[in-house]
Formats: C-alpha cells, sequence, structure tokens
C-alpha cells in the first residue's frame, strides 16, 4: 500500500494534523519500553474520538493494513512495536477520567489515562486503584488492559483482570461493543477475561471501569537481610504457611541490594545475599498483630539483620530502593535486560543457582529482583547494546531463563506479556495444537488478523524454524512442516 | 492419560457429539442437555497441592467436599466459597458453572481463582492453558474464559486453583433494618478499610462478617455495632447453598439477578442480597420471565433457578454484538458443535 494512499483514506475521518507520516514524525514512535527492537511505522494516528478509531480500523481492514495500538509505550515485550506497513494507533489523547462513583467505588476512563492517576483523582475519596506496577507514573490503563499488569501489591489485590468491572472496544470492523458490566459478573462467555491480558490483537481499548479499593488505614514494612537465597525463600514460604498472605513481599539478591544502595541509600545492608521487603496493610490492629508474626518468622528463619520502618518516611525510602532497582542497574550498566519469568517459588534457590551458572557462561552480569510472594522474578541481566556480541550473548541469557522457569514449571512471562520479546519462547511452553486455538480465537475476533499481527502468538512456521517446537508426549507436532 | 478422557478425546476427534456432567448437581441451570451425558465423577484425584505455594490442582471429577476438606487440614481454603447443591458437586462443575458464595466480594469470583486448566476442545485435542502459578499472562487467557462456560467450550479434565489461608478468626455481626437501609450501611462501610469478608441481608437484618486478624476483627466488630450472630459458618453456608428457608417456596420461581452492588433497593423485588447487594434474589410466579428485562434495564443479567423450568436456558439472552462474538468463540472452541448441546447458548447448533 503506498503511503500518499493510506494516508489520504485515514485523512479522509482523522484530522490531517494528526495523521503523521513524515519520518521525523513517526521516529519518536519507533519503540515502545523495550528498545532493543525498532521499526518505524508507515503511518501514527493519534485520534481523539471514538469514531475516528472506528474510522481508522475500518479503513485499515479494508486496505489489509496492520494496526498496532499503542498506549503510552512503556511496554517491556515490544507489544507496541509498530508494524513497518502499518498504522501506528496512538490513544493517548484518550486520557479522561469520565466519572468517579464514590459509593460504588468505581471509575470510568479513556484508556490513556495514567495507571497513577487515577489513585491521585480518588485519593480524596479515601480510595485507590489498586494494581501498581512500577511504571505507574507513566504507564497507561489501556496498556494494563492489553498486558493484564501486576505490581508489587498484586498477590493480596490481584492483577488488573481482578479490578476491571469492564471495557468498551472496538473490534476490527469498527463496532462496539461492551464486555463486562457494573455487576460482578456477567452473562454468556466471560470475554471480558479473554480480552484482558490480549495484547492488543483481539480489540481496541476505548473505556474502562476499574474498581477502586478503600485506602488501608496503615501499612507498614519490614526489611530483613540474610546471608543465604533459600534461607529468604524459606522465610517467604514460613509466613504465607502462617495464614499471612502480605500486601508486599518484594526480594532482591545481593547484586541487586548493591546497585540500588549505591543509588538512593535507603539503607539496605551491603554484605546480603538476600533482601526481602515484607509490607502488612489493613486497620491498625489487624497491621500490629500480623507485623509481629512476620517479624518472628523472619528471626526463625535466619533473618541476619531486621528492620520495621517507623515512620513512613522511612516506609518510603524502604521501597524507594526497591522501586529504583531498575534505574539503579541503569547506572551500573550501559544497558539492561529485564526478564519476566514466574515459577513456583520452591524452585527459587534451584533457579537463581542456574542463573548464576549462566551468568558466568555467558559472561554477563546479572542482578535479581523478585516479586517473590507470588514467583515473579525479574533478572536484570547487564550488557551493553554497543557491542552485537553482548546483545547476541544477553537475548540468548534471557531466553535460557525463560526455558528455564518453563522446565521448573513456570511461564515465561508473569507481567510484562510476550509481545514480540518472547514470541519464540511460546513455542517451547505451548504445543502447536495450543498455538492453533490461540489463532482460531484471535480470528474468531479479528478474522482478517489485522491487529497487531506477528505479536503474542507465534505462526506454527515460525516455531519450526525457531526449532524448539514444544514436544508433546515425544511427538513432533505436524510432522508434514519443512524445519530449518 | 484416564481412559474416560482418552475415551472422549477419540469420540470427538471422530466427530461424536458428546456431553459432560460432572457430580450433576446444577442440572437444573442453563438449558438441557440434548445428548446422553457422561459423568466425569471417575476422573478424579488431587494432583498437586503444595500449602506454601497456595496452588490445587485436581482432576475435574475430584469431589469439592475432598478438596475442602484437604484443604482445612492445611487451614486453607477456596477463596470464593463456591456452592454445594449436592454432595457430589465436582471441582470441574464449579468451574462450569461458575458460581461464586458469599465471600466472592472479598477474595474474588471462581473465574478470578482459577490459574490454569487442561481441556478437550471439540477437535479431540487435549490442550493445557495458564498453569500453577499465580502470575501467568503467557497466550491468551483461555482457562478465566472457560469458566462460567458450562462445558461448552471444552471438556475440562484439570484445573488448578489458587487457595488461601482461613482467617484466624471470623465473626459475623447482625443490624436489623430494612434493605434501603442495609444499602445505606453498606455504602459508608465500604469507603473504610474493614475486614469485611460477605455482606448479606434476609429476613429484616444485614448481616456483615468479619474475616481476619483477631484484634482487626475485633475492633471492626467494635466500630460496626450490633449484634454477634452465634450460627456464623451454618449462616452462611445455608445462604451460599441456598438451603435457607426462604428460598424455598411452593409455586414460586427462584431467579439470581446480578447487578450493580448499589442498585437502589427499589428497583427490584427481592426477598434477599448478597454480594453486599450485587446478587439480589427473586421470586416470581412460574413463567415469569420479565425478570430479564427488568435485569438488563438495569444493566445486570438474570438467571434462573426454578427446578421445575422445563424450556430455554434459562440465562440472560445476550445482546446482538456480544451473542455474535460468544458464537464465535465457541466456534472457535468447537468449530462442529459437538460439545453439550443445548447446555448454554440457546438455539446454537
Amino acid at each position: 500500500m503506498q503511503t500518499r494512499e493510506l494516508v489520504a483514506t485515514l485523512a479522509a475521518g482523522v484530522q490531517a494534523e494528526r495523521v503523521l507520516f513524515h519520518e521525523q514524525d513517526v521516529a519518536p514512535y519507533e519503540c515502545d519500553g523495550l528498545t532493543m527492537y525498532k521499526t518505524k511505522p508507515q503511518v501514527v494516528v493519534l485520534p481523539e474520538t471514538r469514531e475516528e478509531v472506528c474510522h481508522v480500523l475500518r479503513t485499515c481492514r479494508d486496505l489489509e493494513v496492520p494496526v498496532v495500538a499503542r498506549g503510552a509505550g512503556t511496554g517491556l515485550s515490544g507489544g507496541a512495536l509498530p508494524h513497518a506497513e502499518g498504522v501506528l494507533l496512538v490513544m493517548t489523547k484518550f486520557n479522561r477520567i469520565l466519572d468517579v462513583d464514590a459509593d460504588s467505588r468505581i471509575a470510568r476512563v479513556e484508556p490513556g489515562v495514567r495507571n497513577l492517576a487515577i489513585s491521585e483523582a480518588v485519593s480524596h475519596l479515601n480510595l485507590y486503584y489498586a494494581p501498581d506496577p512500577s511504571s505507574q507514573i507513566a504507564c497507561s490503563i489501556g496498556g494494563n488492559i492489553a498486558e493484564n499488569s501486576g505490581g508489587v501489591h498484586c498477590l493480596k489485590y490481584g492483577l488488573t483482570v481482578h479490578n476491571v468491572l469492564s471495557i468498551t472496544v472496538a473490534l476490527d470492523d469498527g463496532s462496539i461493543i461492551t464486555v463486562g458490566s457494573d455487576a460482578l459478573d456477567s452473562a454468556g462467555y466471560d470475554l471480558l477475561a479473554l480480552t484482558i491480558g490480549s495484547e492488543g490483537l483481539l480489540a481496541v481499548v476505548l473505556e474502562v471501569t476499574v474498581r477502586l479499593l478503600p485506602k488501608p488505614e496503615e501499612m507498614r514494612v519490614v526489611m530483613a537481610a540474610f546471608d543465604d537465597v533459600t534461607k529468604a525463600g524459606d522465610s517467604v514460604g514460613g509466613i504465607i504457611a502462617a495464614g499471612i498472605i502480605p500486601a508486599g513481599l518484594e526480594m532482591m539478591d545481593g547484586a541487586a541490594v548493591a546497585a540500588v544502595e549505591d543509588f538512593v541509600k535507603a539503607g539496605y545492608p551491603l554484605d546480603a545475599e538476600a533482601l526481602l521487603l515484607c509490607e502488612v496493610d489493613g486497620t491498625k490492629e489487624e497491621v500490629a498483630e500480623e507485623l509481629s508474626r512476620v517479624e518472628s518468622i523472619l528471626k526463625d528463619s535466619g533473618a541476619t539483620m531486621l528492620r520495621v520502618a517507623t515512620s513512613e518516611e522511612d516506609r518510603l525510602l524502604f521501597w524507594k530502593g526497591r522501586k529504583s532497582a531498575f534505574p539503579a542497574v541503569g547506572r551500573i550498566s550501559p544497558d539492561y535486560y529485564c526478564m519476566d519469568g514466574t515459577i513456583p517459588r520452591k524452585h527459587l534457590s534451584l533457579v537463581l543457582r542456574r542463573m548464576r551458572e549462566m551468568s558466568e557462561q555467558y559472561g554477563l552480569r546479572c542482578a535479581n529482583v523478585f516479586h517473590a510472594g507470588d514467583g515473579n522474578l525479574h533478572p536484570l541481566i547487564l550488557f551493553d547494546a554497543n557491542d552485537p556480541d553482548e546483545v547476541k550473548r544477553a537475548e540468548e541469557f534471557g531466553a535460557e531463563i525463560l526455558e528455564l522457569s518453563v522446565e521448573v514449571g513456570g511461564t515465561i512471562t508473569g507481567e510484562h506479556g510476550v509481545g514480540i520479546e518472547k514470541i519464540n519462547e511460546m513455542c517451547v511452553q505451548f504445543s502447536s495444537d495450543e498455538l492453533t486455538q490461540f489463532h482460531s480465537i484471535k480470528a474468531a475476533f479479528d478474522p482478517t488478523g489485522i491487529l497487531n499481527p506477528g505479536k503474542a502468538v507465534p505462526t506454527l512456521q515460525r516455531c519450526a524454524e525457531f526449532g524448539k517446537m514444544h514436544i508433546h508426549h515425544g511427538q513432533m507436532p505436524h510432522p508434514e512442516l519443512e524445519r530449518f | 492419560m484416564s481412559p474416560l478422557v482418552e475415551d472422549l478425546r477419540r469420540r470427538l476427534l471422530a466427530k461424536e457429539r458428546v456431553a459432560v456432567v460432572g457430580g450433576n448437581t446444577k442440572s437444573f441451570l442453563g438449558g438441557r442437555l440434548l445428548d446422553e451425558p457422561v459423568s466425569m465423577l471417575e476422573h478424579s484425584g488431587i494432583v498437586n497441592y503444595e500449602p506454601t505455594e497456595l496452588v490445587l490442582t485436581a482432576k475435574s471429577g475430584t469431589s469439592l467436599r475432598d478438596i475442602e476438606s484437604c484443604l482445612k487440614d492445611a487451614r486453607q481454603m477456596l477463596p470464593f466459597e463456591p456452592p454445594q447443591f449436592g454432595a457430589e458437586t465436582t471441582i470441574g462443575g464449579v468451574m462450569a458453572s461458575g458460581l461464586s458464595g458469599p465471600r466472592r466480594v472479598h477474595l474474588g469470583s471462581a473465574r478470578d481463582c482459577v490459574l490454569g486448566v487442561r481441556l478437550i476442545n471439540g477437535l479431540g485435542q487435549h490442550l493445557k492453558f495458564g498453569g500453577e502459578v499465580m502470575k501467568n499472562v503467557a497466550g491468551y487467557d483461555l482457562s478465566r474464559l472457560s469458566v462460567g462456560a458450562y462445558g461448552t467450550l471444552g471438556v475440562l479434565t484439570q484445573v488448578s486453583v489458587k487457595v488461601l489461608p482461613i482467617p484466624d478468626k471470623e465473626q459475623t455481626q447482625v443490624v436489623e433494618c430494612s434493605q434501603a437501609e442495609a444499602m445505606e450501611i453498606l455504602i459508608r462501610f465500604g469507603r473504610r478499610p474493614y475486614p469485611i469478608s460477605a455482606a448479606a441481608w434476609i429476613e429484616g437484618s444485614l448481616s456483615i462478617r468479619l474475616s481476619g486478624a483477631a484484634n482487626g476483627v475485633d475492633s471492626a466488630a467494635r466500630s460496626i455495632g450490633g449484634e454477634t450472630r452465634a450460627d456464623t459458618d451454618q449462616f452462611w453456608d445455608s445462604l451460599r447453598d441456598l438451603n435457607h428457608v426462604q428460598f424455598d417456596q411452593e409455586n414460586q420461581w427462584l431467579w439470581r439477578v446480578s447487578v450493580a452492588p448499589t442498585t437502589p433497593s427499589d428497583a427490584i423485588d427481592s426477598f434477599c442480597f448478597d454480594w453486599g447487594g450485587g446478587l439480589r434474589w427473586v421470586k416470581t410466579d412460574p413463567d415469569d420471565f420479565s425478570v430479564f428485562q427488568l435485569a438488563a434495564s438495569l444493566g445486570g443479567h438474570a438467571t434462573c433457578f426454578a427446578r421445575e423450568r422445563t424450556g430455554g436456558t434459562g440465562m440472560q439472552p445476550l445482546e446482538p454484538g456480544i451473542l455474535r462474538l460468544n458464537q464465535r468463540v465457541k466456534e472457535a472452541m468447537d468449530p462442529f458443535g459437538l460439545i453439550n448441546r443445548g447446555r448454554l447458548l440457546e438455539g446454537y447448533h
């Protein structure tokens, strides 16, 4: 498709100044938060109304042009990586909070609203929106829907899918439907759960209704240092076995602690092999009771140091360290590559040991931050993007970590999504029948396949080329396919 | 793989129609199966349960009672408090119906707690989606999609669910009041961080269950006031399983109406609400389907719970755009329309 012809058709329904196609205008959109992958889109459209979104979708469907929706562009798996022949649909102008109903504890917002802006807008009502991905000051709620984003509080408060009541979406043919409702469940199949986390492959989000929670009366955090990762891991199991579900339960390894302490001076002990942050929240009485139990479990598990934040300032400082882990690592290495595997927690020490071995094998440093409560690991692989060999080794190291996550019974992605980044590893986690099932679900929503093609679910050909097809019961699926 | 699962797989592969039930305790919900059902009861057993991982995996025919007693031994529970309409309730049936009990307002629904499933799709392929970890966003969420699908998207053979600790203390406060007053009280308390794990109104009184650390429960109970219920477990169990005497009335049909919890009490003539107002229980004369219209006008949906109903699915009719997507999703999972014909989408195949 000629750019001129595409632009002219798009501009028939969208103001021309919001249809960008000159190279210097589209260049800022060439990647999302995963900067290792860059592609300039043919056209960027910044719609302001539903009609404009639907016009873009209908145009692209008629002309068979790919459409990639983009929120704030903070995604870490390349889900919003543009398509070279496609339209990038940038939803940032949909940035209004439409309605807050304090009695019902819900807020209706447009998809471009930032995650944190929701909590800020309802703070005076003593309410907040629970999922808090670390990019929450920048990431948009529409992007959170696409990725089913989590955060540090999701063991207790759930992921995006647990905190969204309904979404209004545009389908590939430009029709608009609402899935979910203000009621707690809906008739028919759970299309809401299906759409959340579908990485922009099924529909484009136009409006979101989120559930709000009352702010806890009190939040207290305790920091514990360990001289051994296994002991730290066991203490997490101990807290849960005691019947306590902390609001946050985060772990960092020695390498991450060192990078963070140098950066923010959070008071983390530099000799720790593992550092645990455990936050409990609720009413004053609940917090006091749970905190004393958590402290005694941590002591019994062999913590070498234990500190409870005594003021709100202290508490925020403890968390600042954890929340600054990525930029802190960014200071000690030209580039870093953030992985996102989830594992059954019992395999933590095995996985950390294997990662240390890989680190030596690939000659690249690795720092670990870990949502310990739910088993979601974020190894940060340190490398230099100007060195092509290091880039290659970093990618191979990352892929091996993901395969290890699957091997121990986990998953290649806990909260960042597959996007373009982990598309090959999908062939490891799923059989060809399972991938084919995903493709039929995609076709049910988007028969012409214009929405974010090439992301999230690999074609069987791609898996055959990748050469790591999931082998089911020792049988090679699709023996008729050529393998390279 | 068990002979039953292998047989079902083989039959679907041969494009034979298949109907599947668990303990068949919820046959009064949804449409009547058009084919002779096979029970999954023999496909049972807990496959994996490690309390500190907060996950339990069981074959679909495993009885809910076995699962709950196993969890109880480790002082854990299914967070969504599933209803049991008979001793033979299975975990597969719980997930297929997607029903959740009073605790749903606090800890989420059946769909919220499912982490992974294995199912046989309409092509006879035995597939695995999700897994045994809390966070997993690889691939579309077909595990949650299959919850509440009444087995029409595939034969569930195994499910993994999130489990949680049994609270240290539970206590129920009762306040005598009208339904309208009850809703006002809940709106007020909803802005406070009280550990409320259930809230229901029946027979002129509002019951609020508090769960959690003992001190937290005690202090919240003092703030809320009212009398403390002596029979807290019994009360919530009977509400969950619809055993309360109010649910039984001859020559009347029982309806479950799911609406926004703050929907005014005078908008629906209900004799009981659960889920803090989100579930309204309604009784009508037999064959009075006007509840569907009422539910739709309030942005919610209704389900007929009358055992006497003969025709239809008793499920809220879907609006055209949603119905079309439902049908396409069904076709994607079961292209020849072989599984559980008649159960859910009326007039489909």
